[in-house]
Protein backbone atom coordinates (compact mmCIF):
# COMPACT_ATOMS: atom_id res chain seq x y z
CA UNK A 1 0.00 0.00 0.00
CA UNK A 2 1.11 3.33 -1.39
CA UNK A 3 0.11 6.96 0.40
CA UNK A 4 1.06 9.76 -1.68
CA UNK A 5 0.99 13.04 0.01
CA UNK A 6 0.13 15.96 -3.11
CA UNK A 7 0.90 19.97 -1.89
CA UNK A 8 -1.29 22.08 -3.32
CA UNK A 9 -1.21 25.77 -3.33
CA UNK A 10 -4.12 28.12 -3.43
CA UNK A 11 -3.26 30.50 -5.93
CA UNK A 12 -4.65 33.94 -7.44
CA UNK A 13 -6.37 33.38 -11.04
CA UNK A 14 -4.74 35.53 -13.39
CA UNK A 15 -5.15 34.02 -16.73
CA UNK A 16 -6.79 37.92 -17.11
CA UNK A 17 -4.55 40.12 -15.47
CA UNK A 18 -2.41 40.89 -12.39
CA UNK A 19 -3.99 42.91 -10.04
CA UNK A 20 -2.02 44.21 -6.76
CA UNK A 21 -2.84 45.01 -3.55
CA UNK A 22 -2.63 48.95 -2.86
CA UNK A 23 0.99 48.14 -0.91
CA UNK A 24 1.96 46.51 -4.01
CA UNK A 25 2.95 43.43 -1.77
CA UNK A 26 0.63 40.87 -2.65
CA UNK A 27 -1.72 39.77 -6.02
CA UNK A 28 -4.90 41.18 -5.39
CA UNK A 29 -7.42 37.78 -6.47
CA UNK A 30 -10.08 39.34 -4.99
CA UNK A 31 -12.39 40.16 -8.28
CA UNK A 32 -10.37 37.43 -10.32
CA UNK A 33 -10.97 34.70 -7.82
CA UNK A 34 -8.82 31.77 -6.73
CA UNK A 35 -7.91 28.23 -8.34
CA UNK A 36 -4.71 25.53 -7.36
CA UNK A 37 -1.40 26.19 -8.93
CA UNK A 38 -1.92 24.43 -12.33
CA UNK A 39 1.29 21.93 -12.10
CA UNK A 40 -0.42 20.92 -8.57
CA UNK A 41 -3.53 20.60 -9.88
CA UNK A 42 -1.65 17.83 -12.32
CA UNK A 43 0.18 16.23 -9.29
CA UNK A 44 -3.24 15.51 -7.76
CA UNK A 45 -4.15 14.22 -11.03
CA UNK A 46 -1.03 11.77 -11.13
CA UNK A 47 -1.16 10.64 -7.84
CA UNK A 48 -5.25 9.55 -8.37
CA UNK A 49 -4.20 7.68 -11.21
CA UNK A 50 -0.88 6.12 -9.46
CA UNK A 51 -2.82 4.71 -6.95
CA UNK A 52 -6.21 3.97 -8.83
CA UNK A 53 -7.29 0.25 -8.35
CA UNK A 54 -4.63 -0.11 -5.19
CA UNK A 55 -5.16 0.43 -1.41
CA UNK A 56 -3.02 2.71 -0.92
CA UNK A 57 -4.47 6.62 -0.57
CA UNK A 58 -4.01 10.22 -1.39
CA UNK A 59 -3.83 13.15 0.94
CA UNK A 60 -3.66 16.21 -0.65
CA UNK A 61 -2.17 19.36 2.27
CA UNK A 62 -1.98 22.89 1.50
CA UNK A 63 -0.34 25.88 3.38
CA UNK A 64 -2.34 28.47 3.45
CA UNK A 65 -5.14 30.63 4.70
CA UNK A 66 -8.66 28.46 5.98
CA UNK A 67 -9.64 29.66 2.55
CA UNK A 68 -7.51 27.14 1.19
CA UNK A 69 -9.33 24.05 1.66
CA UNK A 70 -11.46 25.27 -1.21
CA UNK A 71 -8.46 23.52 -2.90
CA UNK A 72 -7.94 20.39 -0.57
CA UNK A 73 -11.25 19.67 -1.34
CA UNK A 74 -11.11 20.29 -4.78
CA UNK A 75 -8.66 17.99 -4.89
CA UNK A 76 -10.86 15.43 -2.94
CA UNK A 77 -13.48 15.90 -5.55
CA UNK A 78 -11.45 14.52 -8.38
CA UNK A 79 -10.51 11.25 -6.06
CA UNK A 80 -8.11 11.61 -3.04
CA UNK A 81 -8.93 10.22 0.19
CA UNK A 82 -8.38 12.90 2.96
CA UNK A 83 -6.71 16.50 3.42
CA UNK A 84 -4.72 18.32 5.65
CA UNK A 85 -4.71 22.18 5.89
CA UNK A 86 -1.93 23.56 7.74
CA UNK A 87 -3.34 26.96 8.97
CA UNK A 88 -0.37 29.92 7.77
CA UNK A 89 -0.28 33.20 6.12
CA UNK A 90 0.95 32.04 3.19
CA UNK A 91 2.10 35.46 2.05
CA UNK A 92 4.48 35.80 5.06
CA UNK A 93 6.37 32.55 4.45
CA UNK A 94 9.36 31.60 2.27
CA UNK A 95 9.91 28.70 0.34
CA UNK A 96 12.15 27.36 2.95
CA UNK A 97 9.38 27.84 5.04
CA UNK A 98 6.90 26.10 3.50
CA UNK A 99 8.88 23.06 2.94
CA UNK A 100 9.66 23.03 7.03
CA UNK A 101 5.44 23.20 7.46
CA UNK A 102 5.23 20.08 5.11
CA UNK A 103 8.30 18.02 6.84
CA UNK A 104 6.68 18.89 10.44
CA UNK A 105 3.78 17.10 9.00
CA UNK A 106 5.41 14.08 7.08
CA UNK A 107 7.63 13.81 10.18
CA UNK A 108 4.68 14.10 12.59
CA UNK A 109 2.81 11.16 10.73
CA UNK A 110 5.29 8.82 10.78
CA UNK A 111 5.95 9.16 14.47
CA UNK A 112 1.94 8.55 14.48
CA UNK A 113 2.86 5.30 12.22
CA UNK A 114 2.00 6.32 9.00
CA UNK A 115 4.17 6.82 6.26
CA UNK A 116 3.85 9.02 3.02
CA UNK A 117 5.89 7.08 0.31
CA UNK A 118 5.39 9.80 -2.07
CA UNK A 119 5.50 13.33 -1.66
CA UNK A 120 3.95 15.45 -4.53
CA UNK A 121 4.70 18.88 -5.28
CA UNK A 122 4.48 20.72 -8.28
CA UNK A 123 7.28 22.33 -9.56
CA UNK A 124 7.25 26.14 -9.30
CA UNK A 125 4.09 27.61 -7.77
CA UNK A 126 2.29 29.73 -10.42
CA UNK A 127 1.98 32.70 -8.02
CA UNK A 128 5.54 32.78 -6.40
CA UNK A 129 7.92 31.05 -8.73
CA UNK A 130 10.56 29.76 -6.34
CA UNK A 131 11.41 26.96 -7.86
CA UNK A 132 13.20 25.15 -4.52
CA UNK A 133 10.42 23.77 -2.15
CA UNK A 134 10.10 20.33 -3.73
CA UNK A 135 13.80 20.05 -3.37
CA UNK A 136 14.30 22.06 0.10
CA UNK A 137 11.30 19.60 1.96
CA UNK A 138 13.59 16.46 0.32
CA UNK A 139 16.29 17.55 2.17
CA UNK A 140 14.67 17.77 5.56
CA UNK A 141 13.42 14.21 5.06
CA UNK A 142 16.44 13.08 3.99
CA UNK A 143 14.43 11.49 0.77
CA UNK A 144 15.64 11.35 -2.77
CA UNK A 145 14.25 14.26 -5.17
CA UNK A 146 13.45 14.23 -8.97
CA UNK A 147 12.13 17.62 -10.14
CA UNK A 148 10.14 18.53 -13.28
CA UNK A 149 8.13 14.81 -13.40
CA UNK A 150 4.82 14.68 -15.90
CA UNK A 151 4.30 10.84 -15.38
CA UNK A 152 4.46 9.02 -12.27
CA UNK A 153 4.02 4.78 -12.27
CA UNK A 154 4.16 3.14 -8.76
CA UNK A 155 6.31 -0.41 -8.51
CA UNK A 156 5.69 -1.88 -5.17
CA UNK A 157 8.76 0.09 -3.47
CA UNK A 158 9.81 2.08 -5.94
CA UNK A 159 8.52 4.52 -8.20
CA UNK A 160 8.88 4.95 -12.23
CA UNK A 161 9.21 8.38 -13.27
CA UNK A 162 9.25 10.53 -16.70
CA UNK A 163 10.01 14.21 -17.16
CA UNK A 164 11.32 15.85 -20.80
CA UNK A 165 14.86 16.61 -20.62
CA UNK A 166 16.81 18.35 -23.04
CA UNK A 167 17.42 15.21 -25.43
CA UNK A 168 14.23 13.17 -24.83
CA UNK A 169 12.11 11.83 -21.99
CA UNK A 170 13.66 11.35 -18.88
CA UNK A 171 13.43 8.17 -16.98
CA UNK A 172 14.06 7.41 -13.34
CA UNK A 173 14.09 4.67 -10.92
CA UNK A 174 13.71 5.39 -7.68
CA UNK A 175 13.29 3.85 -4.33
CA UNK A 176 10.59 5.05 -2.00
CA UNK A 177 10.29 7.06 0.26
CA UNK A 178 10.69 9.95 -2.52
CA UNK A 179 9.59 13.40 -3.52
CA UNK A 180 8.21 14.26 -7.08
CA UNK A 181 7.74 17.67 -8.51
CA UNK A 182 5.14 18.01 -11.28
CA UNK A 183 5.00 19.79 -14.45
CA UNK A 184 1.42 19.73 -15.90
CA UNK A 185 1.01 18.26 -18.98
CA UNK A 186 1.97 14.42 -18.74
CA UNK A 187 -1.48 13.49 -17.40
CA UNK A 188 -5.07 14.35 -18.64
CA UNK A 189 -6.30 17.01 -16.28
CA UNK A 190 -9.83 15.52 -14.28
CA UNK A 191 -12.94 16.70 -13.52
CA UNK A 192 -14.95 16.12 -10.59
CA UNK A 193 -18.46 14.08 -10.62
CA UNK A 194 -21.27 14.46 -8.55
CA UNK A 195 -20.01 11.64 -6.23
CA UNK A 196 -16.71 13.41 -5.92
CA UNK A 197 -18.72 16.47 -5.14
CA UNK A 198 -20.73 15.26 -2.34
CA UNK A 199 -16.98 13.31 -0.93
CA UNK A 200 -15.39 16.22 -0.93
CA UNK A 201 -17.62 18.22 0.83
CA UNK A 202 -18.25 14.76 3.77
CA UNK A 203 -14.40 14.07 3.53
CA UNK A 204 -11.98 14.49 6.65
CA UNK A 205 -9.72 17.83 6.61
CA UNK A 206 -7.32 17.76 9.57
CA UNK A 207 -6.62 21.35 10.43
CA UNK A 208 -3.04 22.50 12.54
CA UNK A 209 -1.30 25.53 12.90
CA UNK A 210 2.03 25.91 11.92
CA UNK A 211 4.23 26.47 14.91
CA UNK A 212 7.46 27.61 12.89
CA UNK A 213 8.63 30.92 12.62
CA UNK A 214 9.13 32.28 9.34
CA UNK A 215 12.19 33.20 7.66
CA UNK A 216 9.94 34.78 5.21
CA UNK A 217 10.40 36.02 1.20
CA UNK A 218 12.77 38.75 1.58
CA UNK A 219 9.84 40.45 -1.12
CA UNK A 220 10.54 43.83 -0.58
CA UNK A 221 7.23 44.70 -3.34
CA UNK A 222 5.53 43.26 -6.53
CA UNK A 223 5.56 44.81 -10.01
CA UNK A 224 3.44 44.53 -13.58
CA UNK A 225 5.72 45.93 -16.52
CA UNK A 226 3.36 48.44 -18.64
CA UNK A 227 2.55 46.63 -21.48
CA UNK A 228 3.94 48.84 -24.03
CA UNK A 229 1.37 50.50 -26.34
CA UNK A 230 -0.01 48.82 -29.29
CA UNK A 231 2.20 49.31 -32.32
CA UNK A 232 0.68 46.34 -34.59
CA UNK A 233 0.96 46.97 -38.24
CA UNK A 234 -2.42 45.69 -39.54
CA UNK A 235 -1.44 43.98 -42.86
CA UNK A 236 -4.65 43.60 -43.86
CA UNK A 237 -7.61 40.67 -43.96
CA UNK A 238 -7.65 36.70 -44.66
CA UNK A 239 -5.93 35.96 -48.10
CA UNK A 240 -5.61 39.18 -49.79
CA UNK A 241 -3.08 40.16 -46.62
CA UNK A 242 -0.97 37.30 -47.24
CA UNK A 243 1.56 38.57 -49.91
CA UNK A 244 2.30 41.34 -47.41
CA UNK A 245 2.64 38.98 -44.79
CA UNK A 246 5.30 37.20 -47.36
CA UNK A 247 6.83 40.20 -47.89
CA UNK A 248 7.55 40.74 -44.64
CA UNK A 249 9.38 37.22 -43.74
CA UNK A 250 11.38 37.71 -46.73
CA UNK A 251 12.57 41.32 -45.58
CA UNK A 252 12.92 39.57 -42.14
CA UNK A 253 15.39 36.54 -43.57
CA UNK A 254 13.77 33.60 -42.31
CA UNK A 255 12.12 32.52 -45.24
CA UNK A 256 14.91 29.66 -46.86
CA UNK A 257 15.57 30.12 -50.63
CA UNK B 1 36.22 37.33 -4.82
CA UNK B 2 34.72 35.46 -8.33
CA UNK B 3 31.49 34.75 -9.96
CA UNK B 4 30.53 31.14 -10.59
CA UNK B 5 27.99 30.61 -13.77
CA UNK B 6 26.71 26.81 -14.50
CA UNK B 7 27.13 26.25 -17.85
CA UNK B 8 24.77 24.11 -19.94
CA UNK B 9 26.01 22.55 -22.97
CA UNK B 10 24.06 22.25 -25.95
CA UNK B 11 25.00 20.79 -29.42
CA UNK B 12 28.64 20.70 -28.19
CA UNK B 13 28.08 24.68 -27.44
CA UNK B 14 27.61 26.73 -24.06
CA UNK B 15 23.46 26.89 -24.15
CA UNK B 16 21.84 29.96 -25.35
CA UNK B 17 20.73 30.59 -21.80
CA UNK B 18 23.75 29.48 -20.29
CA UNK B 19 25.75 32.39 -22.63
CA UNK B 20 22.87 35.17 -21.56
CA UNK B 21 23.84 34.12 -17.86
CA UNK B 22 27.73 34.31 -18.57
CA UNK B 23 26.92 37.70 -19.82
CA UNK B 24 24.56 38.95 -16.85
CA UNK B 25 26.94 37.73 -14.35
CA UNK B 26 29.84 39.43 -15.88
CA UNK B 27 28.12 42.73 -16.42
CA UNK B 28 27.74 42.60 -12.86
CA UNK B 29 31.29 43.69 -12.24
CA UNK B 30 31.06 40.99 -8.90
CA UNK B 31 34.82 39.52 -9.78
CA UNK B 32 36.61 37.44 -12.00
CA UNK B 33 34.04 35.44 -14.17
CA UNK B 34 34.27 31.71 -13.11
CA UNK B 35 32.68 28.70 -15.53
CA UNK B 36 31.63 25.10 -14.28
CA UNK B 37 30.59 22.15 -16.78
CA UNK B 38 29.83 18.79 -15.96
CA UNK B 39 30.80 16.34 -18.66
CA UNK B 40 34.05 17.40 -20.63
CA UNK B 41 33.67 21.32 -22.06
CA UNK B 42 34.14 21.12 -25.84
CA UNK B 43 36.43 23.30 -27.87
CA UNK B 44 33.00 25.02 -29.35
CA UNK B 45 32.35 25.49 -25.59
CA UNK B 46 35.44 26.43 -24.38
CA UNK B 47 35.62 29.40 -27.31
CA UNK B 48 32.24 30.67 -26.22
CA UNK B 49 33.64 31.00 -22.83
CA UNK B 50 36.14 32.65 -23.98
CA UNK B 51 34.12 35.63 -26.15
CA UNK B 52 31.98 35.75 -22.75
CA UNK B 53 35.23 36.76 -20.53
CA UNK B 54 35.46 33.21 -18.38
CA UNK B 55 38.81 32.96 -16.70
CA UNK B 56 38.68 29.30 -15.54
CA UNK B 57 36.49 26.82 -16.52
CA UNK B 58 36.19 24.04 -13.65
CA UNK B 59 35.59 20.53 -15.54
CA UNK B 60 33.82 17.64 -13.53
CA UNK B 61 34.73 14.84 -15.87
CA UNK B 62 33.45 11.96 -13.41
CA UNK B 63 31.88 9.02 -15.32
CA UNK B 64 29.35 8.85 -12.50
CA UNK B 65 28.09 11.91 -13.47
CA UNK B 66 27.54 10.94 -16.98
CA UNK B 67 23.89 10.67 -16.70
CA UNK B 68 22.05 13.36 -15.14
CA UNK B 69 21.90 13.69 -10.98
CA UNK B 70 20.85 16.91 -9.82
CA UNK B 71 22.18 16.43 -6.32
CA UNK B 72 25.70 15.32 -7.95
CA UNK B 73 25.53 18.24 -10.13
CA UNK B 74 24.79 20.71 -6.53
CA UNK B 75 27.79 18.85 -5.12
CA UNK B 76 30.00 19.84 -8.16
CA UNK B 77 28.54 23.49 -8.33
CA UNK B 78 29.19 23.38 -4.38
CA UNK B 79 33.20 22.46 -5.51
CA UNK B 80 33.57 24.82 -8.00
CA UNK B 81 32.21 27.69 -5.47
CA UNK B 82 34.86 26.15 -2.90
CA UNK B 83 37.91 26.41 -5.81
CA UNK B 84 36.77 29.79 -7.11
CA UNK B 85 36.20 31.12 -3.62
CA UNK B 86 32.93 32.11 -5.13
CA UNK B 87 30.11 34.35 -2.97
CA UNK B 88 28.43 34.20 -6.09
CA UNK B 89 26.37 31.45 -8.26
CA UNK B 90 24.38 32.05 -11.46
CA UNK B 91 22.95 29.04 -13.24
CA UNK B 92 20.57 29.52 -16.41
CA UNK B 93 16.99 29.73 -15.06
CA UNK B 94 16.51 26.56 -17.04
CA UNK B 95 14.85 23.22 -15.49
CA UNK B 96 18.23 22.21 -14.93
CA UNK B 97 19.61 25.57 -13.61
CA UNK B 98 16.73 25.63 -11.46
CA UNK B 99 17.17 22.49 -10.12
CA UNK B 100 20.56 22.47 -9.29
CA UNK B 101 20.83 25.87 -7.59
CA UNK B 102 17.94 24.71 -5.30
CA UNK B 103 19.71 21.84 -4.64
CA UNK B 104 22.95 23.86 -3.54
CA UNK B 105 20.15 26.13 -1.48
CA UNK B 106 19.10 23.11 0.65
CA UNK B 107 22.50 21.62 1.16
CA UNK B 108 23.80 24.72 2.33
CA UNK B 109 20.76 26.08 4.05
CA UNK B 110 21.45 29.29 1.73
CA UNK B 111 18.61 31.70 0.39
CA UNK B 112 17.84 30.96 -3.76
CA UNK B 113 16.12 33.75 -6.20
CA UNK B 114 15.35 32.23 -9.25
CA UNK B 115 14.09 33.67 -12.60
CA UNK B 116 16.24 37.06 -11.95
CA UNK B 117 15.84 39.87 -14.74
CA UNK B 118 17.69 42.59 -13.15
CA UNK B 119 20.20 42.98 -10.15
CA UNK B 120 19.32 46.59 -7.84
CA UNK B 121 22.04 46.38 -6.05
CA UNK B 122 25.05 43.97 -5.11
CA UNK B 123 25.44 44.68 -1.16
CA UNK B 124 23.08 43.83 0.26
CA UNK B 125 21.83 41.68 -3.10
CA UNK B 126 18.99 43.15 -4.09
CA UNK B 127 16.72 41.15 -7.23
CA UNK B 128 13.99 41.82 -9.48
CA UNK B 129 12.30 38.39 -10.52
CA UNK B 130 9.90 36.92 -12.47
CA UNK B 131 6.92 35.88 -10.56
CA UNK B 132 3.04 34.97 -12.39
CA UNK B 133 5.13 33.59 -14.56
CA UNK B 134 6.77 36.56 -15.48
CA UNK B 135 3.37 38.76 -15.35
CA UNK B 136 4.71 40.26 -12.65
CA UNK B 137 8.32 41.32 -10.94
CA UNK B 138 9.09 40.68 -7.64
CA UNK B 139 12.12 42.98 -5.87
CA UNK B 140 13.27 40.55 -3.35
CA UNK B 141 16.62 40.89 -0.82
CA UNK B 142 19.02 38.09 -0.58
CA UNK B 143 20.69 38.23 2.72
CA UNK B 144 22.82 34.78 2.97
CA UNK B 145 26.44 35.30 2.55
CA UNK B 146 26.39 33.09 -0.88
CA UNK B 147 24.58 34.72 -3.21
CA UNK B 148 22.37 31.93 -5.34
CA UNK B 149 20.45 33.04 -8.30
CA UNK B 150 18.97 31.88 -11.63
CA UNK B 151 18.98 34.03 -14.71
CA UNK B 152 15.16 34.35 -16.56
CA UNK B 153 15.92 33.15 -19.58
CA UNK B 154 15.80 35.94 -22.65
CA UNK B 155 16.17 38.66 -20.17
CA UNK B 156 19.89 39.75 -21.73
CA UNK B 157 21.18 39.07 -25.05
CA UNK B 158 24.48 37.19 -25.04
CA UNK B 159 27.33 39.42 -26.28
CA UNK B 160 31.00 39.17 -26.34
CA UNK B 161 33.56 40.27 -23.22
CA UNK B 162 35.37 43.40 -24.29
CA UNK B 163 38.53 41.55 -23.24
CA UNK B 164 37.73 37.60 -24.00
CA UNK B 165 39.15 35.57 -21.14
CA UNK B 166 41.61 32.63 -21.20
CA UNK B 167 39.02 30.17 -20.00
CA UNK B 168 42.24 27.82 -18.83
CA UNK B 169 40.04 24.38 -18.07
CA UNK B 170 40.73 23.40 -14.57
CA UNK B 171 39.78 19.56 -13.73
CA UNK B 172 37.41 19.22 -10.63
CA UNK B 173 37.66 16.07 -8.88
CA UNK B 174 34.52 15.82 -6.42
CA UNK B 175 34.11 12.81 -4.62
CA UNK B 176 30.55 12.05 -5.36
CA UNK B 177 27.92 10.37 -2.25
CA UNK B 178 26.31 7.66 -3.52
CA UNK B 179 23.14 9.43 -1.36
CA UNK B 180 23.49 12.12 -4.55
CA UNK B 181 22.84 9.51 -7.22
CA UNK B 182 19.67 8.28 -5.16
CA UNK B 183 17.86 10.21 -7.99
CA UNK B 184 19.47 9.62 -11.47
CA UNK B 185 18.32 9.35 -14.82
CA UNK B 186 18.00 5.63 -15.38
CA UNK B 187 17.37 6.38 -19.63
CA UNK B 188 16.80 8.99 -22.20
CA UNK B 189 14.08 7.86 -24.45
CA UNK B 190 14.86 9.86 -27.36
CA UNK B 191 11.73 11.54 -28.97
CA UNK B 192 10.65 9.77 -32.44
CA UNK B 193 8.04 11.71 -34.49
CA UNK B 194 7.20 15.90 -33.89
CA UNK B 195 10.99 16.60 -32.42
CA UNK B 196 10.61 20.29 -31.15
CA UNK B 197 13.36 19.85 -28.63
CA UNK B 198 14.72 22.78 -30.31
CA UNK B 199 11.82 25.08 -29.73
CA UNK B 200 13.48 27.24 -27.00
CA UNK B 201 16.01 28.23 -29.52
CA UNK B 202 14.46 27.70 -32.86
CA UNK B 203 14.89 30.66 -35.23
CA UNK B 204 11.26 30.42 -36.41
CA UNK B 205 8.20 29.20 -34.53
CA UNK B 206 4.30 28.56 -35.76
CA UNK B 207 2.02 29.11 -33.18
CA UNK B 208 -1.77 27.61 -33.10
CA UNK B 209 -3.83 27.74 -30.13
CA UNK B 210 -8.15 27.06 -30.34
CA UNK B 211 -8.39 28.58 -33.80
CA UNK B 212 -6.96 25.41 -34.91
CA UNK B 213 -10.04 23.70 -34.23
CA UNK B 214 -8.73 20.09 -33.34
CA UNK B 215 -5.92 18.13 -33.64
CA UNK B 216 -6.30 17.42 -36.99
CA UNK B 217 -6.11 21.18 -37.79
CA UNK B 218 -2.21 21.63 -37.73
CA UNK B 219 -1.21 20.38 -40.81
CA UNK B 220 -0.81 23.73 -42.38
CA UNK B 221 0.95 25.02 -39.46
CA UNK B 222 3.22 22.07 -39.48
CA UNK B 223 3.76 22.22 -43.09
CA UNK B 224 4.74 26.29 -42.59
CA UNK B 225 6.98 25.30 -39.32
CA UNK B 226 8.42 22.60 -41.95
CA UNK B 227 9.48 25.78 -44.83
CA UNK B 228 10.52 28.19 -42.84
CA UNK B 229 13.09 25.49 -40.58
CA UNK B 230 11.07 26.36 -38.02
CA UNK B 231 9.65 24.47 -34.72
CA UNK B 232 5.79 24.49 -34.09
CA UNK B 233 5.00 26.07 -30.75
CA UNK B 234 0.98 25.93 -29.50
CA UNK B 235 -1.04 27.17 -26.40
CA UNK B 236 -1.96 25.73 -23.07
CA UNK B 237 -5.56 24.89 -24.20
CA UNK B 238 -4.38 23.01 -27.05
CA UNK B 239 -2.22 21.11 -24.69
CA UNK B 240 -4.66 20.29 -22.40
CA UNK B 241 -7.29 19.15 -25.00
CA UNK B 242 -4.85 16.83 -25.79
CA UNK B 243 -4.35 18.41 -29.67
CA UNK B 244 -0.63 18.25 -29.28
CA UNK B 245 2.16 17.01 -26.65
CA UNK B 246 2.75 19.19 -23.84
CA UNK B 247 6.37 20.07 -24.73
CA UNK B 248 5.19 21.76 -27.77
CA UNK B 249 3.80 24.31 -25.22
CA UNK B 250 4.52 27.80 -25.05
CA UNK B 251 4.01 29.96 -21.98
CA UNK B 252 4.31 29.79 -18.19
CA UNK B 253 3.50 25.96 -17.83
CA UNK B 254 5.65 25.02 -21.17
CA UNK B 255 9.20 26.62 -23.10
CA UNK B 256 9.97 30.00 -23.03
CA UNK B 257 10.61 31.31 -26.75
CA UNK B 258 13.05 33.59 -28.18
CA UNK B 259 12.92 33.42 -31.99
CA UNK B 260 13.83 35.93 -34.52
CA UNK B 261 10.13 35.55 -35.82
CA UNK B 262 6.91 34.07 -34.05
CA UNK B 263 4.20 33.65 -36.25
CA UNK B 264 1.10 33.00 -33.84
CA UNK B 265 -1.94 31.71 -35.18
CA UNK B 266 -5.52 31.72 -33.61
CA UNK B 267 -3.95 32.44 -30.36
CA UNK B 268 -5.77 34.93 -28.26
CA UNK B 269 -2.98 35.72 -26.52
CA UNK B 270 -3.50 35.15 -22.32
CA UNK B 271 -1.06 36.14 -19.95
CA UNK B 272 0.09 32.75 -19.53
CA UNK B 273 0.99 32.26 -23.31
CA UNK B 274 2.88 35.61 -23.66
CA UNK B 275 5.19 34.62 -20.59
CA UNK B 276 6.38 32.29 -23.00
CA UNK B 277 6.53 34.21 -26.15
CA UNK B 278 7.02 37.64 -24.94
CA UNK B 279 10.77 37.65 -25.52
CA UNK B 280 10.39 37.00 -29.50
CA UNK B 281 12.14 39.85 -32.12
CA UNK B 282 9.28 39.79 -34.30
CA UNK B 283 5.40 38.52 -33.56
CA UNK B 284 3.21 38.12 -36.53
CA UNK B 285 -0.28 37.57 -35.16
CA UNK B 286 -3.02 35.68 -37.31
CA UNK B 287 -6.14 36.31 -35.50
CA UNK B 288 -9.94 36.43 -36.68
CA UNK B 289 -10.25 38.85 -33.30
CA UNK B 290 -8.68 42.32 -34.02
CA UNK B 291 -9.00 43.14 -30.28
CA UNK B 292 -7.28 39.57 -29.10
CA UNK B 293 -4.25 40.67 -27.26
CA UNK B 294 -2.06 38.21 -29.26
CA UNK B 295 -3.04 40.60 -31.90
CA UNK B 296 -2.65 44.29 -30.46
CA UNK B 297 0.49 43.36 -28.52
CA UNK B 298 2.12 42.23 -31.76
CA UNK B 299 4.36 43.17 -34.69
CA UNK B 300 2.33 42.75 -37.39
CA UNK B 301 -1.33 40.96 -37.74
CA UNK B 302 -3.43 39.18 -40.43
CA UNK B 303 -6.90 39.54 -38.92
CA UNK B 304 -8.55 36.29 -40.27
CA UNK B 305 -9.04 32.64 -40.10
CA UNK B 306 -6.01 30.71 -40.01
CA UNK B 307 -7.52 28.08 -42.16
CA UNK B 308 -7.59 30.47 -44.89
CA UNK B 309 -4.38 32.34 -44.12
CA UNK B 310 -2.08 29.49 -44.20
CA UNK B 311 -2.59 27.33 -46.90
CA UNK B 312 -2.45 30.85 -48.57
CA UNK B 313 1.12 31.90 -46.86
CA UNK B 314 2.22 28.16 -48.17
CA UNK B 315 1.07 28.46 -52.10
CA UNK B 316 2.75 32.12 -52.03
CA UNK B 317 6.00 31.05 -50.43
CA UNK B 318 5.87 28.19 -53.11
Amino acid sequence: MTNVLVCVKRVPDVTGEVVLTGDGMRIDGRYAGYTTSPHEEAAVALAVQATEGSDGTVTVLSVGSPDSIEQIRAGIAVGATDGILVEADADTLGPADVAEAVAEVVRTREAAGSTYDLVLLGNDAADTGDFQVGVRLAYLLDRPVVAGIQQVELDGARAILRGEGPEGTEVYDVELPAVVTVLEGGVAPRYPNITGRMRAKKAAVDTVAWSGTAAGSGRQGLSVPEPPPTQVTVLGEGAAAVPALVDVLRELRVVPE
Amino acid sequence: VSVVVLVESEEGRASLVSREALTFARSLGAGELHAVVVGAASEALLDDCRAAGVAVVHEAGDPALERYAAAAWAAVVEAAGRAARADLVVAPGTGRGNEVLAHVAARRRLQLAANVVRVESLSPLVVQRQVVGGAALEQAEVTSRVRLMTMAGHAVEPSPAAEPGEARVSPLSVPIDPKDLRAQVARVEVREQGDTSGLASAPVVVGAGRGAGGPEGFADVDALAARLGGAVGVSRVVTSLGWRPHHEQVGQTGSRIAPEVYIACGISGSIQHWAGCASSRTIIAVNTDPDAPMVTKADYAVIGDMHEVLPAVLAELG
